[in-house]
């Protein structure tokens, strides 16, 4: 590796850190509220018998945990981490970007405190309320000023690729959360859409599939095109190849959303229309696997001895996984079976859990020594600990939901002699009872993992200060 | 959709096909200027990027699904009001009433058309239609005892009567029991069946305008009396005096419209079982607020031969 030139820009480093210490804990609490609910799942007493802890209430608050909150300050650290880096220049603004982490924790925290009282716009992924919609509008676009305004100041003459994503995924992300969230308020707690019918379910899936598109997928591969190249210090694979990948994904992904509205009210020719990008969009998918992966050649000994580059990869190999799935699933025919069954469930988990948390813990264990000065993480031991703990645990989850859901969707269109259906709905929820169990223990796997992380991220960032770390710390500021 | 509609949506999809393709194809000439397998030239942060051609199993992966995508938006409804050279739908939409549907159904068999779920009910009927038919044919209470038509009668109880009324058909509040001999509208097999084929709708109107605060306690007490249970006297009494206007339906013994030949729904009050629940404070609620009860028709839905077998399952239901 080049040695950074002499003249190191003065990055502003305390912005990451807040952001990837809150990742941290925010994916600790997101994933307990997945585990939590997973429980009731099997233990229904787990509700308390109280409104503010039942299923329905703790479920959104762990998708916004874990996508938004978790997720979220993963894709905020990591992006004003790489879009410096790369750019060779200090970020646009320290005001605006201090301004979006206090503006982003505010959102996160009046979601752990509106959905559990029951106040919610009732769309998915989408849950939080108009007061609240409109800060996320507000700090989403101080985020697009600071990261494309150090774009614009960068040093160097070209773009790199990781931030063709994440500028993909800020863009689009303000577009739809904006499109999706229009509203009427009748109060200061309640609004209602202003679409209708099918074309609020479409403009809602419009929107959650692009959640899954742009938020968690184009802004992780755009951590994935900065991290694994340089944990694994080998260049990038394909530089025609990542073209290629970038302008199908973003083309093709903004279309997939009628595939939730299979068989649905929604005219056909969305239905097709939706199934037909969402095929297409798998080859492009697989290009950023291959890419990364790829970029491993040469250096494929590391993996035996480096676990933040085993997460990296591991990740990348359940990306290609539920990018195969996915568009499988999009296909009406085996929609008819897999959709509203916990095989779906289990697809997202593969690429939550497997895709976009394993990459971003990767991502984190690289970039906090860095952003804290420490030559590397407290205990490499404990990030292999941490590494098994997840892939265990993502393995046991998305296997039981494979299970479960594909014998769910046999069971219900079992009929009899007399074209009755075989089964009543609760027959098949016993059924699902042991596969249950086990995704709750895949669950718990990956919440001890996190649990180990924040302790050696916490021991990593009181340890003393190496001389070694070659960032020079900006103007103390510690928020 | 209007043509100008259709145009945009057909032009936009192609043109993102024909972009994502383009661009596939621009991608798969070496452009760069630098020869294949070296660096880009760039470094950002100590990363290059290699000039690597694509692999030829994933181009040739993705020139396969072009060729699919096109196949399937020529045979399908996808391009805006293009149809499709298969003539398929998934089902007749845009209908707002059964008879329209029913229309419509009818015209797609006449034409030929390939409405994929008018054509798996068809073939579900001509396959399933007449074990229900013979079943149909027998009266209800025969049916009651026969187990093989208990057992459909059961599943399709299960599958469509179960959400409102359980899975052991013992109702909950607002849904009533079915099991108890006790009936609303008439537990004859006619009249059960009369209650699935045109659905009921029952309406008791809030009466917390008219009566006040201190006659709907008034009203509640002499309510609860009438069932046999200890009140405070005066209460009830004064209670009473009101009841007039609950006699109309209720009729002036409490007893409940069926008790007077009336189809009003008008459950008995002197019974002890409770619609809505039996407290004091689920009755008041009742008094103050009132009641709609609704059940769907299901004639239209389920077909006459199917709703005569669940019939003798609700019926045998009461009379084992």
């Amino acid at each position: 590796m080049s040695a950074t030139s002499s003249t190191t820009p003065n990055y502003n480093f305390d912005i990451v850190k807040n952001f990837a210490f809150m990742a941290v804990v925010w994916g600790l609490i997101g994933m307990s509220a997945g585990v939590l609910i997973a429980a009731q799942l099997v233990w229904p007493e787990l509700n308390f018998d109280l409104p503010y802890t039942t299923y329905s209430r703790l479920r959104p608050l762990h998708t916004n945990a874990v996508i938004f909150a978790f997720g979220g300050c993963a894709l905020f650290a990591t992006s004003y981490y790489v879009v410096q880096r790369t750019c060779q220049t200090r970020l646009f603004s320290d005001k605006l970007a201090k301004f979006t982490f206090w503006g982003w924790q505010a959102i996160i925290l009046s979601a752990v405190v509106t959905l559990p009282l029951g106040l919610t716009s009732s769309k998915e992924y989408a849950e939080l309320e108009w007061p609240i919609d409109i800060l996320i509008a507000i700090v989403w676009i101080a985020y697009a000023i600071v990261f494309f305004g150090t774009i614009v100041k960068r040093t160097v003459s070209h773009i790199y690729v990781a931030n063709w994503f994440y500028g993909g995924f800020i863009l689009t992300v303000a577009v739809l959360h904006i499109g999706n969230s229009m509203a009427i308020p009748v109060s200061f707690t309640k609004s209602y859409s202003i679409y209708s019918g099918a074309v609020d379910a479409m403009m809602q899936w419009w929107y959650g599939h692009n959640a899954v598109g742009f938020f968690l997928t184009a802004g992780f591969l755009g951590m994935m095109y900065y991290f694994v190249p340089k944990q694994a210090e080998r260049p990038v694979y394909s530089y025609r190849l990542s073209v290629v990948h970038f302008w199908a994904l973003v083309s093709l992904y903004i279309w997939a959303g009628p595939h939730h509205l299979h068989y649905t009210a929604l005219p056909d020719w969305t239905q097709s229309l939706g199934m037909v990008m969402s095929v297409v969009l798998f080859v492009p998918s697989w290009g950023g696997m291959i890419n990364g992966i790829m970029t491993l050649s040469g250096a494929w000994h590391k993996l035996r001895t480096d676990p933040i580059l085993r997460f990296m990869i591991v990740s990348l190999s359940f990306y290609g996984m539920s990018t195969f799935e996915g568009p499988m699933m999009a296909i009406k025919t085996v929609n008819a079976l897999s959709h509203y069954t916990d095989w779906t469930v289990g697809h997202v988990h593969s690429g939550a859990l497997g895709w976009v948390a394993m990459v971003s813990i990767g991502s984190l264990y690289h970039l906090i020594p860095k952003v804290f000065g420490r030559e590397k993480m407290y205990s490499i031991k404990l990030i292999n600990i941490h590494f098994w703990l997840a892939t265990v645990g993502v393995v046991l989850y998305i296997v039981a939901m494979w299970i479960s859901g594909v014998m769910e969707g046999m069971m219900w269109r079992q009929i009899n002699a007399d074209g009755t259906l075989t089964y009543s709905f609760v027959e098949i929820v016993a059924q699902k009872k042991p596969l249950n169990i086990i995704r709750w223990i895949g669950g718990l796997c990956c919440v001890a993992g996190m649990i180990i992380m924040l302790y050696n991220v916490v021991r990593t960032i009181r340890s003393e200060k190496t001389e070694a770390a070659s960032v020079p710390s900006s103007t103390a500021q510690a928020v | 959709m209007s043509t100008f509609w259709s145009l945009w949506v057909a032009i936009l999809s192609i043109s993102c096909l024909v972009l994502v393709f383009g661009i596939l194809y621009w991608n798969m000439q070496n452009y760069t200027g630098v020869e294949e397998g070296k660096s880009m030239g760039h470094e950002f942060d100590g990363i290059e990027e290699l000039n690597n051609p694509l692999p030829a199993w994933w181009t040739k992966m993705f020139w396969a699904t072009a060729v699919w995508a096109v196949y399937y938006l020529i045979a399908y409804p996808g391009l805006g009001n293009y149809a499709g050279i298969l003539d398929w739908t998934s089902s007749n939409q845009g209908l707002k009433s059964v008879a329209e549907s029913k229309a419509a159904t009818q015209a797609g068999i006449d034409n030929g058309l390939h409405v994929q779920y008018d054509q798996e009910v068809v073939k579900a009927n001509e396959k399933f239609g007449p074990i229900f038919e013979k079943f149909a044919k027998q009266d209800i209470v025969a049916l009651a005892k026969n187990e093989d038509a208990l057992e459909i009668g059961q599943r399709l109880f299960l599958q469509n009567c179960s959400q409102c009324h359980g899975s052991d058909a013992r109702g909950g509040e607002g849904f009533p029991n079915l099991t108890d001999n006790d009936w609303l509208y008439g537990g004859s097999p006619e009249k059960i069946k009369e209650s699935l084929l045109i659905g009921r709708k029952a309406a008791m109107p809030g009466w917390e305008a008219t009566l006040g605060e201190d006659g709907v306690k008034q009203v509640t007490a002499y309510v609860i009396s009438l069932s046999g249970r200890e009140v405070d006297s005066a209460l009830a009494a004064a209670g009473e005096a009101k009841y007039g206007m609950c006699a109309a339906c209720h009729g002036a013994d409490g007893k409940g419209s069926l008790a007077h030949n009336l189809p009003f729904g008008a459950p008995d009050l002197t019974d002890n079982i409770w619609l809505y629940g039996g407290s004091e404070r689920a009755i008041t609620e009742t008094i103050k607020h009132g009641r709609n009860g609704v059940m769907p028709a299901w004639k239209e839905i389920l077909g006459e031969d199917k709703v005569h077998i669940i019939s003798a399952y609700v019926y045998s239901l009461s009379n084992k």
